[in-house]
């Protein structure tokens, strides 16, 4: 997995509460066998025209936010379906961090396999990045995963909890499944106990 | 011993690993597999040249994306749909996993074709990627949606990377009152606690309401729990569930089936265990509900008005605005006088024998009103076969519906059954997000009875009035 350790870039502004995961990758777009290709239908629904031209007011269409690399979002981004495209599509656009005050459990876990980075922050904190977020790239969010920081364009700094565990292995690119192998000793041991424990199973 | 919820005894049986910062390995019992978020991860265990686990454990069944009409047994026309279930008929192959392919009558929807075949039980986890997993909860099994990367997780390891939940109690309290349903429970308790509202707990639904529900109206509850951002919900069993569960193909018999209901009977929540957080609801304050806008927690009863955006507060202000104006509604409007174009019967929320039983004693004898278009989609072969035996299927034909192939259908409209731009209906699915049933189609989520109302009268109804 690509490691993420420190990321400078700009921040588009979303401040729609509940932006779910059909908003982020509509279900025509699940079709696909592979992981990749998700980034030109990120948000299509919202993005494009049915004639597939864009539709200028959306956010990551006007010109100061086409390169952004981090989203700052209204509540419960990424609510619904457990489609893992969503982080895929995030990610094939370019995005690799997004702040938010809540987010979907399973939207949430699945960031962290790809590389993304969700942080979620207070109110307050949140407000004041959407107003850096809003003035487009002259604003810079500089984030800082091993220090757990937010710096804005302005020099003030936010602090950001994130589980250890989860950070460890952004920073160090880490694939669960080899961890996981690692202990197979343990899942061993723990299926033969639970053969007889439980033998219907 | 300190007294435990049902799901801190769950997990501490499944715990195959736990590190000092709480992180654990969970182990999994059951994990169901369907074509769309499946294909990256058997293609990551073939490109890593790793075996399946657990192949016994492990459970496929096509349900997104198959077409929903009889000459389905021709093939499947759209490429893209056909190329991801002709993937999963491969890697149920080359892996040895249990499959039931679209030419299997006990094909359907996978949260139907689990329980109907006994792969759910009590006391197990189960996971799928696929969020609606949560309505294995039914039966006091720990069971949550997962992401593609853990499907592959759980296919090598068959256990998850788990940070244990917070336990949230929602009771339902006395009777619920004639007309209202499971369905209404669900979405009533979304509306109380917002779709964020569940985030990092697992929820437990309790209470004689509860309790006095069949497994049919157990799952419709435990289904939506996602959407109110729960990890997982969980009923504890009790006779209801054995019942349910006794003689199916994969339950156990003789003696095992007395040593898991030895087991079985110790999975529920001690009296004095500790809970997070309490919601209780009165069962006879629930009314029959509609949603109007675009988001789950947009919940009203029938007898209610649209709202303003003004009845809100903070960021769900301009959510409402944008709800009402995608929605084609305005403020103030009865919920009852909204016309529909369209009734969707099915889904793994609503699409289990006892729904389409509610559904057909509405529509007995009516017919629906002209130009609607109606369809009923049951949750799987069985479930199909089973309503024809019993003329439920004679009933929906000579209203009007049109009577389907089991499957996910418009429920997510990833097969043609779709809305077309602007086209609204009322819907016994679970969502009700912009473009979620197709391109600019307006749902109303409701009750498998407040469905047929609809397709009768044109309009979103109060079932009472028709009972």
């Amino acid at each position: 997995m690509e490691k993420f350790q420190k990321l400078t870039g700009t921040a588009a502004p979303m401040p729609l509460v509940n932006i779910d995961t059909d908003m982020i990758i509509p279900k025509v777009f699940l079709k696909s066998i592979q992981r990749t290709g998700f980034g030109k239908n990120l948000f299509d629904e919202m993005r494009y025209n049915r004639d597939g031209s864009e539709i200028p007011d959306f956010v990551l269409n006007k010109p100061q936010y086409r390169n952004a690399e981090i989203i700052v979002a209204g509540d419960n981004f990424g609510c619904g379906s457990s489609r893992e495209h969503a982080p895929w599509a995030l990610k094939d656009f370019g995005i690799k961090c997004v702040i938010s005050t809540s987010f979907a459990d399973i939207f949430y876990n699945n960031c962290f396999k790809n590389g993304i980075l969700p942080i979620v922050l207070p109110q307050e904190d949140v407000d004041k990045l959407m107003d850096d977020a809003n003035r487009g790239a002259n604003a810079t969010l500089t984030v800082d995963l091993e220090n757990q920081t937010i710096q804005g364009p302005d020099g003030g700094s936010i602090a950001f909890e994130v589980d250890a565990f989860k950070k460890h292995c952004l920073i160090e690119g880490l694939d669960d499944i080899d961890l996981t192998l690692a202990k197979k000793a343990s899942i061993d041991t723990f299926e033969a106990e639970a053969a007889q424990a439980r033998p219907w199973v | 011993m300190s007294p435990k919820t049902l799901y801190d005894k769950i997990w501490d049986a499944h715990l195959a690993h736990e590190a000092e910062d709480g992180t654990a390995l969970l182990y999994i019992d059951r994990h169901l597999v369907h074509e769309v978020t499946s294909p990256q991860a058997f293609e990551g265990l073939r490109m890593a040249n790793r075996p399946v686990h657990a192949p016994d454990k492990t459970i496929a069944v096509p349900d997104h994306n198959v077409p929903t009409t009889e000459d389905r047994v021709n093939g499947i026309d759209n490429e893209e749909s056909r190329i991801q279930v002709d993937a999963l008929d491969k890697n149920a192959k080359d892996f040895g996993i249990h499959y039931y392919p679209v030419s299997d009558v006990r094909q359907g929807i996978v949260h139907i074709v689990g329980p109907e075949q006994g792969w759910t039980l009590p006391g197990m986890t189960v996971v799928c990627g696929d969020s609606h997993t949560a309505t294995h909860g039914a039966f006091g099994a720990l069971a949550h949606g997962i992401g593609t990367s853990e499907v592959e997780h759980v296919l090598a390891t068959q256990t998850l990377i788990q940070k244990k939940s917070k336990n949230m109690k929602v009771e339902i309290t006395g009777k619920l009152r004639p007309g209202v349903t499971a369905k209404d429970i669900t979405l009533s308790v979304i509306g109380e606690t917002g779709t964020a509202g569940g985030t990092g707990y697992v929820i437990e639904y309790c209470g004689e309401a509860i309790r006095d529900l069949s497994m049919e109206g157990r799952m419709t509850v435990c289904n939506m729990a996602i959407e109110g951002g729960a990890r997982a919900g969980l009923i504890a069993p009790d006779d209801v569930t054995y019942d349910y569960v006794k003689g199916r193909p994969h339950a156990p018999k003789g003696a095992q089936w007395e040593a898991a209901l030895t087991w079985w009977k110790t999975l529920y929540s001690d009296d004095d265990a500790h809970w997070d957080k309490v919601i209780t609801i009165k069962g006879e304050d629930i009314a029959p509900v509609v949603t109007w806008g675009t988001s789950p927690e947009d919940v009203l009863p029938i007898t209610a008005s649209v709202p303003a955006p003004e009845d809100f507060k903070g960021g769900k202000v301009d959510a409402a605005k944008r709800a009402l104006d995608y929605m084609g509604l305005t403020p103030g409007q009865a919920l009852s006088e909204i016309e529909i174009d369209t009734v969707f019967i099915g889904s793994c929320t609503n699409g289990r024998i006892e729904d389409l039983r509610a559904a057909a004693a509405i529509l007995k004898g009516k017919k629906i009103k002209d130009g609607m278009r109606a369809m009923v989609v049951p949750g799987s072969g069985l479930v199909r076969a089973q309503a024809e035996e019993e003329g439920l299927a004679d009933i929906f034909k000579e209203a009007g519906f049109e009577w389907r192939m089991a499957g996910c259908s418009m429920c997510l409209a990833m097969n043609p059954d779709q809305l077309s731009e602007g086209e609204r209906c009322a819907s016994t699915s679970n969502r009700n997000f912009e473009g979620r049933q197709g391109f600019k189609g307006r749902t109303h989520l409701v009750s498998p009875a407040m469905a047929a109302a609809a397709a009768v009268t044109g309009h979103l109804t109060d079932v009472r009035e028709m009972m």
